[in-house]
């Protein structure tokens, strides 16, 4: 199997090594003890040799290039190996300046969606029914997706996560991506019942020391101190949930205050919306802006395609694929901001904003401008029921380069939705109405929907922003645009 | 089944091993005619005569060296040390004949031998007085060691003992002498090297034996009225130690908390913590814990003697920190 080579320690007080010569070419077999190189150490010239038999199969560095001593400089292994991923790997450790050893492998490299820290979703949820009343999902308050990796997890840093032997064996049984869970033992070490609750969509929550007293009310003096800030709703002190062999379909009671009071112990998912959301609002400079869109030619589009296709287009559809059109047309807003660079993303991946119980997901349809609108419908309804059901995968919910949001089928006239990081912008739809409208100059009856972008303005300037939003509309306005 | 003292358990084990095997005696310091230091061997100079339980001076090296040689030309001694704190006047024929004699003779000459004592702090004999020589003596290759918790265990663990071909190191707690236990009627014995659960759980796996046993039984209590429910292993032979089940509890429990009254550096905790890490490693959801004795000599004062023993608050605490519930 193959494996990173690092610039090796030669010398106790070596920090820095330079390669200065390659003395085997990529393809080339090795053989424990030949030189792979010759590498310059602060005190002498020394012969960097192999350990195992393989082949040199790719050289990452050249010659005269110096690197801290850690750095991957090569990958060697089996002829015909597949090393793409490897090389992921040795390129992120060593921008990410790797000062370490690749003693113990990092988390499996990643292709570049998922190596993305996990989006924010939008500020409001939204289900995929149709605008026209139909029953649609309870909100819950804030966005997010469930157990999505908060931003700066102390568990998943610099592609090492940390967690305990039986935690990963688990998350390996119950199909759990480690990199998405919050871990809650010491140092942020994902620990069982982490992993239990993340599998579960966070049902149950990881216990928090202080939201729940371990003593019954009574207590023999001398004993350990009632910590917690609520009692215990019973006195016969339920099992804690972590702890009961069976799984748990129902959340176990919140305990009940005197005052009525009820203490909801924060679950994996909740915990994620909070850090995440207020990451988003603390960090990112959001401007917004706002434009009502005549409905009138969309409305009609989505009758003709009912009538000649018999396919049920929700008002959400033509939104998804309007900003996928724009996004394409526009890639300058299909972007991120990072310390050094605005990055362009290559993809349009729009992510769609689902309420379920208790929070909020946003699944990704992936390569948006690209698909039909028909596609991106099916894949909307699809995902939405998955996402109700806690059945997506991580790499379904991940990645993002923009996302919507739509409250239209709450009867939520405007509101502006928060950017999930790392995207530039985020639009939130308002529900179709019906009103007098000015057409030619005389009073009539016309369909409104009122929009509103919110941009990073690192990334996007409020004449690009305005561009972005001036395009959507377009591609809303003359339907025709959505069948290319 | 009938209740009886841990001391009297071993008493009977003596007396019905020395009833049916002639070969049996008993030698050690107050064994005859003061019935027992402890009152262990009460009764038996009476039954057996001066032949068969032999008083001796204050000389460990001298009475461990005459049950070595005794064994050595087919007689099967049981030698009692008054404590094993003095066991290390003997050190050199426990350690290099006793140990060796086997092996160095290339199997001409067994040694059934039990070397059999109370151990372990007892209250307030201070530093001298209060070892645990388990660590040093399962250290040893050629000595078995064994460890009974209770009457049951006391008299099934001795009669395999004293029927075992090899010299063994047999430590009673000096405090557990007096507690009652329930011992089943008629014939019995419990196989050295076999590991008992004395508690089935499942959130995590105690490891305790002689004196720690108690510990780990009321720990368990404390933590099963928060709901936690603790799996209590006693391995009873130190060594050959049943890994095995050990292993399994802790493979079902993906947690261990050991308690030891010995001192840590090196301890026989260090052993088992060795081995569960080894191979429960991807089972394990926190690191192995122990709490042992503190690595001191102990002190002579009540108070201090106290803090150096382990006890249920701190291994209800560690139990705690396993499951991350601090």
């Amino acid at each position: 199997m193959a494996q990173i080579l690092d610039m090796p320690q030669l010398s106790d007080t070596v920090k820095i090594g330079v390669l200065q010569k390659w003395r085997k070419n990529e393809g080339d077999t090795v053989a424990p003890g030949e030189i792979l190189a010759e590498v310059e150490t602060d005190k002498a010239v020394m012969d960097f040799e192999a350990f195992d038999q393989g082949v040199l199969l790719k050289r990452l560095i050249g010659d005269g290039t110096s690197v801290p001593v850690g750095t991957p400089i090569a990958i060697i292994g089996k002829a015909g190996d597949d090393i793409r991923e490897l090389v992921e790997e040795a390129r992120a450790r060593a921008a990410g300046g790797a000062a370490k050893p690749a003693a113990a492998a990092p988390a499996p490299a990643a292709k570049p969606e998922a190596q993305k820290p996990a989006p924010l979703p939008a500020a409001k949820p939204v289900p995929t029914a149709p605008v026209n009343g139909q029953p649609v999902r309870p909100t819950a308050p804030p966005p997010p997706r469930a157990a999505a990796a908060p931003s700066a997890p102390t568990a998943a840093t610099a592609g090492k996560v940390l967690a305990s032997p039986l935690a990963r064996r688990l998350a390996t049984d119950l199909g759990v991506d480690l990199r998405t869970v919050q871990g809650s033992g010491p140092g942020g070490r994902i620990v069982e019942r982490d992993v239990k609750a993340a599998a579960e969509g966070g049902a149950q929550a990881a216990p928090q020391p202080d939201s729940v007293d371990w003593r019954a009310a009574e207590e023999a003096p001398g004993t350990m101190p009632a910590t917690a800030t609520a009692p215990r709703a019973s006195a016969a002190a339920p099992l804690p949930a972590h702890l009961v062999p069976e799984r748990r379909t129902e959340a176990r009671p919140a305990p009940t205050l005197p005052s009525g009071d009820v203490i909801k112990p924060l679950s994996m998912m909740r915990r994620t919306i909070a850090a995440r959301l207020l990451e988003a609002k603390t960090t990112v400079p959001h401007f917004y802006l706002t434009a009502d869109v005549d409905m009138d030619a969309a409305m009609e589009f989505r009758e003709q395609v009912a009538q000649v296709h018999g396919a049920r287009l929700s008002v959400n559809d033509l939104v998804l694929k309007a900003c996928a059109l724009a996004m394409r047309r526009i890639p300058e807003a299909n972007a991120s901001f990072s310390e050094e660079a605005i990055i362009q993303h290559a993809r349009v991946d729009i992510g769609m904003a689902v309420a379920i119980e208790d929070g909020l997901i946003t699944p990704v349809i992936r390569d948006a401008d690209k698909k039909t609108i028909g596609q991106i419908a099916g894949e909307a309804h699809e995902m939405a029921g998955r996402a109700r059901d806690r059945k997506l995968r991580p790499e379904e919910y991940t990645g993002a380069t923009f996302s919507v949001s739509n409250l239209g089928m709450m009867g939520i006239r405007d509101f502006a939705a928060i950017i999930n990081p790392p995207e530039g912008a985020i639009l939130a739809v308002g529900s179709v109405r019906k009103e007098p409208v000015v057409k030619d100059n005389k009073i009539g009856i016309g369909h409104r929907m009122s929009i509103t972008l919110s941009c990073d303005h690192r990334v996007i300037d409020g004449a690009l922003g305005a561009k972005v939003l001036q395009a959507i509309v377009g591609i809303l306005e003359k339907p025709i645009s959505l069948a290319f | 089944m009938r209740t009886v003292a841990f001391r009297e358990a071993l008493n009977e084990a003596m007396a019905e091993e020395m009833e049916k095997d002639d070969r049996i005696f008993l030698m050690g310091e107050e064994v005859g005619h003061y019935d027992g230091a402890y009152k262990v061997s009460k009764g038996l100079l009476k039954r057996f005569g001066e032949r068969r339980v032999i008083d001796t001076p204050i000389a460990e090296g001298g009475f461990v060296g005459v049950g070595i040689g005794a064994a050595m030309v087919g007689l099967r001694p049981i030698i009692e040390l008054m404590t094993w704190n003095f066991s290390f006047v003997a050190a050199d024929q426990l350690i290099n004949n006793a140990a060796k004699i086997r092996q160095m003779s290339g199997g001409q000459f067994t040694l059934p031998v039990v070397f059999r004592g109370p151990g372990g702090s007892a209250h307030m004999l201070a530093a001298q007085h209060s070892q645990s020589t388990e660590a040093l003596w399962a250290h040893i290759p050629g000595l078995k060691v064994v460890m009974p918790a209770n009457p049951k265990d006391a008299k099934g663990l001795l009669k395999s003992a004293i029927r075992d071909d090899n010299p063994i190191i047999f430590i009673e707690g000096e405090v557990l002498y007096a507690d009652q236990g329930e011992i089943p009627d008629g014939e019995y014995t419990i196989p050295l090297g076999v590991a008992e659960v004395k508690r089935p759980g499942k959130d995590l796996t105690i490891i305790g034996w002689s004196k720690m046993v108690k510990i780990a039984l009321a720990t368990a209590d404390a933590l099963a009225a928060d709901g936690i429910e603790a799996e209590v292993v006693d391995p009873r032979t130190i060594r050959p130690l049943d890994e095995e089940l050990l292993v399994e509890s802790v493979k079902k429990t993906g947690r261990c908390l050991i308690l030891e009254e010995g001192w840590p550096f090196n301890g026989v905790g260090a052993e088992i913590a060795y081995r569960i890490g080894r191979r429960c490693f991807d089972d394990l959801d926190a690191p192995v814990e122990r709490i042992t004795g503190a690595d001191m000599p102990m002190p002579y004062n009540h108070h201090l003697e106290q803090q150096c023993i382990p006890d249920v608050p701190r291994a209800v605490a560690a139990a705690k920190k396993l499951l991350y519930l601090e």
